[in-house]
């Protein structure tokens, strides 16, 4: 392997934004360091996908997750939480473009939920990520606020949210 | 962001430029009140009444629910501050996923490293 010890530069400090752009959209943005196509591959292949949709941090993991990465195909994702089932989120793809557009439905919500498009956008071989939700309504995006649901991780996250606190806190 | 929350403050400020929709908020802070209530109260017919409880519940100050044929009122949640709190929770979340990203992506970039690109596709 690489003898040199130094270590990777640190980069400026990368937050994530989010931003209710409307009554009816939310929008989540990142740089990745990274060219699109890894970005990309890191999205659709479930078993890198798996290591890093829910961060190692959370009291909660991955049982199993299915995605048919092509137009019409269908992902499903089951999670839970001291080894039982807690949730799980479905839907299907509606655009696959390789290296830089997916989008798919979020079919978890009784009303229909939201259609997230992913654009991914490489410049100087890092990706520039924007996750973008529409919402059927106000009412649903309203909901969603309202019930604490939040990033594909529905419900019952009050603990989550606690717990999150409670590390920032530490 | 900015323009949603200028979209939705002018809301508010419409809401609140009228003297009897100030009333009526004033009321509501005392007790959950129906439309007739609030109607007697400040000498209004019942479809004058609906149009400033709709003014108000359109900029989410005032909160309606039907029961039967008796549409009761009460003040609104304050949205923005739960909307905000939830915002950043939101983004909280996504940087925790980021960060493991980040690694994923790290090592696809060194796996590529070693074993030279192949041509994808």
């Amino acid at each position: 392997m690489d003898a040199r010890t130094e270590s990777e530069p640190t980069p400026a400090k990368n937050r994530a934004t989010v931003e209710r752009k409307s009554e009816r959209e939310l929008v989540v943005t990142r740089t990745i360091n990274g060219p699109a196509r890894l970005v990309f591959e890191a999205w659709t292949k479930p078993e890198l996908f798996k290591q890093w949709w829910v961060p190692k941090s959370f009291p909660m993991s991955l049982l199993s997750c299915e995605m048919d990465v092509r137009v019409g195909g269908k992902y499903h994702l089951v999670f839970g939480q001291g080894g039982a089932k807690a949730f799980e989120v479905y839907g299907k793809y509606i655009e696959v473009t390789p290296h830089s557009r997916l989008v798919w439905t979020n079919e978890e919500g009784d009303e229909g939920g939201a259609v997230t498009t992913a654009t991914f956008e490489e410049k100087a071989g890092k990706t520039l990520l924007v996750l973008h939700d529409l919402y059927p309504s106000k009412e649903a995006l309203d909901g969603a606020i309202a019930s604490g649901a939040t990033g594909g991780l529905p419900e019952q996250l009050e603990e989550l949210d606690a717990f999150i606190a409670a590390q920032r806190a530490s | 962001m900015v323009k949603y929350l200028q979209t939705r403050l002018d809301a508010s400020f419409a809401a609140l430029a009228d003297a009897t929709r100030r009333g009526v908020l004033e009321q509501l802070g005392r007790s959950d009140a129906t439309i007739t209530d609030l109607a007697e109260k400040f000498h209004m017919t019942l479809a004058g009444m609906m149009k400033h409880v709709g003014v108000l519940e359109e900029a989410e100050l005032v909160a309606t629910e039907k029961v039967g044929r008796v549409r009761t009122c009460k003040l609104g949640a304050h949205r923005l501050e739960e909307e905000t709190a939830w915002l950043e929770s939101h983004r909280q979340l996504w940087d925790s996923r980021f960060e493991e990203l980040d690694k994923v992506v790290e090592q696809l970039k060194r796996k590529e490293k070693i074993h030279g690109r192949k041509n994808r596709e």
